[in-house]
């Protein structure tokens, strides 16, 4: 189905999401809407999805003009929708998230479960997917979820499918099972709008490329462009996609976990975890998410309770410590979730940047605070880190993702660390604050601290890590140096086949013997750049 | 509280962060953006859902009178009478509730004439006390509902300690009083502590502990020293040092037999404290924090746990305080309806006053003055006191709805009209 | 099958990593509670029984009949002293046994609950009547509790509804008192208590209209609402009350009674018989309510659909549904459930309306609801077990028992307090509770 955008513009208040977007979709095309993070590309897909209301222009479907009064018009006119965040219900099986909405069901409104099983095996059939429709959701890796999400919409007969940022949760491999679903889905007819922020997979995948910054069109691309031209046109300037950084020198101080096991109820998902962080290196743990990152980074803390093992810093022990006494130990801890556990979005960024130091000197004596003190601080706090505002008193909540995360990390290192652990440090960030972000971590290794970064971006931990610790299933499959990293020894693919449970000496055997497709197109890319 | 969490959008662009008045297309400091402020503004706002709620009473009160009934009848052969006969029953409740709260023009002695305003006070202070209590809990994120639990508890305490022991002036109020404050204490300590240690709702267990508090002091009364006259429903009188000295000295307004006590100076002490401890303490920063948002609270290092227990103690040593300016009076005594509905009314009262302690105080002021009017009203008109609680939540409705007052009266949104006004320049550029 | 497929063979890490199973912390809380009751139990026996004069001769008596039945169980006597230390000997043995088994990490089956439930009520019931001419009257100790409870189950079921949708419920108070006073009215008005069973949903149905338009149209705090309707019906009933009802109650206020049908055979059942098929039409319609609210909830498309816009309401926004449309009529849905609860204190009970009648009911049934886990069951076990214990007091405290009244009249609260911190805890509420929809 030939899908076609006129003029799209959404505001929100005084911002303006999308400003006259056209976006023409052939039928059968993969069409990549590639644009940094916040850039409007979610926003423009929710217009199209019957989400959010346009503030103008025009969706047209075979050339007719429609409107869509909600995602429910959306979904009759052909179009289905795999969201970054998933919608599907967590306490709901995977037959009644597939049901949801299009209910096969009897006399009484009594619902047909078995047809909608029968629903969810014939599609899990038809392209591979071994979904188990009795399955809870919350019990499914994100991956599966996933998939279950592209049922639901085949299961509408989705001529047009929109997936937002697909591959941000799955393995190299994963993202290739992802990809033969979406050539499978090309040869049946089905257009595929496909929006990442990733320029390596649009390279590999896309039929044309539209790349969108701040709400306009900036340009259209072919899959034959080069990494650094995309990232030029998508960020509005040259970048460096890499971070610039010295060799690390290693010191004494360090962070030693070992036989560490965190349970949830009585399963492990953290489960006799060993490694060490030298002063002075970055660590970085990679998995896809869910297999215990979130924990260890947690426990490490002090936030989850440790079943079995230690934790010490400088040779002290952590576990039995509160989190109070552990971050006056010297520990700098970048959450995970920012607006859940990094800030508190009603206090002002004043407050948000004492939110560990309220009770500390020169911020109180006793237990009065000086509200000047913590003005100051603020002045001072968010010059240093380049925090854009209007005024420190406002609440945290009017700043955009990346300046509030600024906020988070000045505050984290406002006081000496014995320690930095970063949990996703640049999700959901624009290029510019990646930049800045990666460059204070750098900065804190080279003070001399030992950095542990938890991320699901290969492309991150590539970048920062000194050395890489892959976590699945709550275990640690194999730590690897990163200065190996490269073509020739450890590479994306080596990593991927880890994350999905392979164990290093097998995943550089199968890496070898089985490129990944992005690895592929990599080397190709690669090579034209040469020429 | 009032404040909805709307999302801000899914894509927030680097946009240069600017003040939300700066991009609104016209200089905030303009006479219209001004006007456009206050009629929109907060207090305009309460000043019109109080008269909203005003008129809903009027309509009640016309509704239920004799002759207003009667006149209805034959309201389209003579119209005149049926709104005559309206007019005069809603002047003259209001008039007997504006009499009863604020000022007596009819009353023959100066003292008579004052004296409304310093039973409104009266009236306030269990209110005023009770309601910060609650909103130190919100403030936390907890729905403290047991402030009549924690009120009777301290009622229990501060008559005992006032009627079993005879102590020096100043010494046995102050005494009576901390003991009120330990009863509430300890009354809002059980929720808190068992939500910390078993997670178990704050809800529930204080609405549990308000039923046994209820038949907690109906046993106590039945008790040996409590129950000195045998009849199981009053507690002995306390003693003559005991209650809360008056407030207006007899040198001051000679011979006056006002009511107001010193209670009402402990409502504004608690007032300025429960501001000094949420906007300028420590423990406030963690009350604050924890209640905005837990997790990110225990992130950065602090215990929830303790927060809960430490709040609902705080709350609960208010409470009981309100209690004490119901027992410490002269010839107060412990009776089983000492906590009237004041730990209900404290509720609203919170929610009036957003969980700030000024606009609490405000509030209980408020409705002091309802509960001291309406008293008059009942009595010298035919109009009973429960149109209080009508116009009473009518107003705190409409409050937490700025929007329907605005287009009730039609007036112009401070927020949403810019835009339309942004908007429009922009087509005209386009 | 919740297994990624990948295209090569995936590790299986468990096997060659080294490292013992580390086992969890275990919770005593259900064998401390177990072990609590046994210990008032045993405290009871010692404190009040042992030493006290000819206690070993002393009996207690159950009665099992109540109104006629073709056959009835004649009354019968236990010796007391005997009898509480077989029970207490029970419980003890529960908690040993409930200890054990935690300690093995299991969990106690549900008929454990239930043997230390009865065997503590019996307990209880033996201790209090002990050596007393009166009887215990079995089955209107029963019919009681029921009664008692009918009211808290329609609010319970009301509190699912919208709790399931998203919307708290805090108005169930409200919805039950303007259920009663609109029942009383109506059926006064005229003189057809069956209208006054139309008359009260209706009512309960406008309460909820209003949660529904503040909560949903203005994004109101949906607790502040649900005070704030308390406390409007309240004094707008207490007003008519005080005016219209009191000055002329023949004609506004008077009691009519809904007719007793008695159910063919089913009523003849020993002890239950009477007490479940002897009842008004309004009871019935509880049990139609709890079953079919119970079904639907779970196996229905509007079941379904609710609990998707109560837990995510975005997906279900993705999917078509309209997730505000479906609040609203959810929570009026929800009122008039409660507010057909609340005609049980008037016509159901056949009294008329009374200020403030609802007496805290609708709060107690927002505690059953959380207690029974937002589930129609469970709540409505909840919402047994609360009017049980208050009716327990209440026969205990006429046929005298050697407990002070009052003390007794705090057991429902206390036994509540219990069960929400010993055996329930952190309960797992609908995710998206309380938090209005916007796009």
């Amino acid at each position: 189905m030939k899908l076609e955008l006129r003029g799209i513009t959404k505001t929100f208040g005084p911002l303006v999401a999308n400003d006259h977007i056209d976006l023409v979709v052939e039928p059968g095309e993969i069409h990549a809407l590639l644009g940094e993070n916040g850039a409007g590309k979610s926003t423009l897909m929710n217009v199209l999805y019957g989400l959010y209301d346009p503030d103008g222009g025009q969706i047209l479907l075979e050339d007719r003009p429609v409107t869509f009064d909600g995602p429910g018009d959306a979904v009759r006119a052909g179009i289905g929708m795999v969201h970054q965040h998933f919608m599907l219900v967590p306490v709901f099986t995977v037959a009644e998230s597939v049901a949801l909405g299009y209910e096969p069901a009897g006399p009484g409104g009594i619902l047909d479960l078995q047809a909608a099983r029968r629903k969810v095996e014939e599609i899990s059939e038809r392209f591979g997917f071994h979904v188990d429709p009795d399955a809870l959701i919350e019990e499914l890796p994100v991956g599966v979820q996933q998939r279950v999400e592209i049922i639901k919409a085949l299961s509408r007969d989705a001529k047009v499918l929109i997936l937002d940022e697909p591959t941000a949760v799955l393995t190299p491999q994963e993202t290739d099972e992802l990809i033969k679903i979406m050539g499978e889905l090309q040869d049946a007819g089905t257009s595929i709008v496909f929006i990442t922020h990733k320029l390596r997979e649009v390279r590999a995948i896309a039929d044309r490329i539209t790349v969108i910054r701040r709400g306009k069109v900036v340009g259209e691309a072919s899959p034959e462009s080069t990494e650094t031209e995309l990232a030029s046109l998508m960020v509005g300037r040259s970048v460096s996609l890499a971070v610039d950084k010295t060799p690390a020198e290693v010191h004494d101080n360090s962070l030693v976990v070992s036989d560490l096991t965190v349970l949830n109820g009585s399963t492990p998902v953290v489960d006799h975890v060993s490694f060490t962080v030298q002063g002075g290196e970055i660590l970085a743990i990679a998995g896809v998410q869910g297999n215990g990152q979130t924990e260890l980074a947690e426990v490490i803390l002090g936030i989850d309770e440790a079943a079995a093992g230690s934790i010490t810093l400088d040779g002290k022990e952590l576990l039995g410590l509160t989190v109070r006494q552990r971050l006056r130990a010297g520990i700098g801890f970048v959450p995970e979730d920012r607006s859940t556990d990094g800030v508190v979005s009603s206090f002002s960024i004043a407050e948000n940047l004492v939110l560990d130091l309220y009770d500390t000197e020169p911020f109180a004596k006793g237990v009065s605070m000086y509200p000047a003190r913590v003005a100051e601080n603020a002045e001072v706090r968010t010059q240093e880190f380049d925090v854009r505002l209007t005024d420190i008193q406002d609440p945290i909540s009017t700043l955009s993702g990346g300046n509030a995360q600024k906020v988070v990390l000045a505050r984290e290192m406002s006081r000496p660390l014995r320690l930095l652990v970063a949990s996703q440090p640049t999700r959901g960030l624009d290029v510019g604050s990646i930049e800045f972000v990666h460059k204070r971590i750098v900065a804190e290794r080279d003070h001399g601290t030992p950095v542990l970064i938890v991320s699901t971006e290969l492309d991150e931990v590539l970048a920062l890590a000194d050395r890489v610790a892959v976590m699945y299933r709550g275990r640690i499959i194999g730590i690897v140096d990163a200065r190996e990293a490269g073509p020739a020894g450890i590479n994306r693919d080596v990593l991927g086949l880890m994350m999905a449970g392979v164990p290093l000496e097998d995943a550089v055997q199968q890496a070898a013997s089985h490129q990944s497709t992005l690895a592929g197109a990599d080397a190709l890319a690669d090579g034209k750049d040469l020429t | 509280m009032t404040e909805s969490n709307t999302p801000a959008p899914e894509s927030t662009p680097e946009q240069p962060a600017s003040s939300p008045t700066a991009d609104r297309g016209e200089d905030p400091r303009s006479g219209s953006a001004i006007l456009r402020q206050i009629v929109g503004g907060d207090v305009v706002i309460s000043i019109l859902a109080i008269i909203i709620a005003l008129v809903i009473g009027a309509v009640l009160i016309a509704f239920a009178d004799e002759d207003v009934a009667d006149s209805i009848s034959y309201v389209f052969a003579r119209p005149s009478d049926f709104l005559g006969s309206a007019w005069s029953a809603v002047s003259d409740a209001y008039i007997a509730l504006f009499r009863g709260a604020i000022f007596d023009f009819q009353a023959d002695t100066f003292n008579r004439a004052v004296r409304p305003i310093t039973e409104s006070m009266t009236f306030a202070t269990p209110l005023i006390l009770a309601g910060l209590g609650i909103a130190v809990g919100f403030r936390a994120g907890l729905f403290n509902i047991g402030a009549q639990g924690q009120i009777i508890v301290g009622a229990i305490v501060a008559a005992y300690l006032g009627f079993a022991f005879d102590l020096p002036p100043v010494l046995h109020v102050l005494l009576c009083v901390l003991g009120g404050a330990l009863g509430g204490a300890l009354w809002g300590f059980i929720p808190g502590i068992l939500k910390a240690r078993t997670g178990a709702n704050e809800v529930i267990v204080t609405i549990m502990l308000n039923w046994i508090a209820v038949y907690l002091v109906a046993y106590v009364l039945t008790l040996g020293k409590f129950n000195a006259s045998g009849t199981g429903l009053r507690s002995p009188q306390i003693g003559p040092n005991a209650g809360y000295p008056s407030l207006i000295p007899d040198f001051l307004v000679p011979g006056n037999t006002f009511r107001l006590h010193w209670g009402f100076v402990v409502a504004i002490l608690a007032t300025v404290f429960v501001w000094w401890l949420l906007e300028r303490s420590t423990i406030g920063f963690e009350i604050r924090a924890a209640g905005a948002n837990p997790h990110a609270a225990r992130t950065a290092g602090m215990s929830v746990g303790r927060i809960t227990v430490l709040t609902m103690v705080i709350a609960g040593t208010l409470a009981g305080l309100a209690a004490t300016s119901q027992v410490l009076v002269d010839g107060g005594s412990l009776t089983a309806g000492v906590a009237a509905t004041y730990g209900f009314d404290a509720i609203t009262v919170a929610l009036l006053g957003r969980s700030k302690p000024l606009g609490t105080f405000i509030a209980g002021l408020l409705f002091g003055a309802f509960q001291a009017g309406g008293t008059l009203m009942q009595s010298v008109t035919s109009t009973p006191i429960d149109i209080v609680f009508v116009v009473q939540s009518v107003i705190v409705l409409l409050i937490a709805a700025p929007p329907l007052v605005r287009a009730i009266f039609r007036l112009p949104d401070p927020d949403a009209s810019p835009k339309k006004v942004r908007a429009t320049t922009k087509e005209a550029a386009a | 099958m919740s297994t990624p497929v990948i295209p090569v063979t995936a590790g299986t890490p468990g096997d060659e990593l080294p490292g013992a199973a580390v086992l969890g912390k275990i919770s005593y809380r259900i064998p401390i509670t177990y072990a609590v009751l046994a210990l008032a139990a045993l405290l009871g026996l010692v404190g009040t029984m042992i030493g006290r004069e000819g206690v070993w001769s002393q009996e207690t008596e159950f009665q099992s009949r109540y109104g006629d039945q073709w056959f009835t169980i004649p009354n019968f006597s236990v010796p007391s002293m005997l009898t509480v230390i077989v029970l207490t000997v029970v419980l003890i043995a529960a908690a040993v046994y409930g200890y054990l088994l935690t300690r093995d990490r299991r969990t106690a089956p549900l008929w454990l609950h239930i043997v230390v439930g009865l065997a503590f009520v019996l307990a209880f019931l033996t201790w209090a009547g002990a050596g007393k001419t009166s009887v215990i009257p079995v089955t209107s100790l029963l019919a009681g509790a029921l009664a008692l409870s009918v009211p808290l189950i329609f609010g319970a079921m009301s509190g699912v509804i919208c709790e399931r949708s998203g919307i708290i419920n805090i108005a169930i108070e409200g919805q039950l008192l303007f259920g009663a006073f609109a029942a009383a009215v109506v059926a006064s008005l005229l003189t057809a208590p069956y209208l006054g069973l139309i008359a009260a949903p209706i009512a309960g149905g406008l309460v909820g209209a209003l949660l529904a338009w503040f909560a949903v149209s203005y994004q109101v705090n949906q607790i502040i609402i649900g005070v704030v309707l308390n406390t409007l019906v309240l004094g707008l009933t207490s007003f008519f009350f005080s005016t219209l009802l009191a000055d002329n109650a023949s004609t506004w206020n008077a009691r009519q009674p809904l007719g007793v049908i008695e159910i063919p055979l089913l009523s003849q059942i020993p002890i239950l018989g009477p007490v479940l098929f002897r009842q008004t039409i309004l009871v019935y319609l509880m049990y139609v309510t709890v079953i079919v609210l119970q079904i639907m909830l779970f196996r229905s498309r509007w079941g379904l659909r609710t609990r998707a816009v109560g837990e995510h309401p975005k997906a279900a926004d993705t999917v078509g549904i309209h997730v505000n449309k479906r609040r609203v009529w959810n929570t009026i849905l929800g009122g008039a459930v409660a507010g057909l609860g609340g005609a049980f204190f008037t016509v159901g009970s056949g009294l008329a309306f009374g200020r403030e009648m609802s007496a805290g009911n609708g709060f107690i049934a927002l505690a059953a609801m959380i207690l029974g886990k937002w589930n129609p069951t469970g709540a409505l076990v909840a919402a047994l077990l609360f009017g049980f214990s208050k009716n327990l007091g209440n026969v205990l405290g006429t046929i005298g028992s050697p407990m002070p009244s009052q003390l007794l009249a705090m057991l429902p609260y206390v036994i509540t307090i219990f069960a929400v911190a010993g055996l329930v805890g952190r309960v797992r509420a609908p995710a998206a509770e309380g938090i209005p929809y916007t796009k």
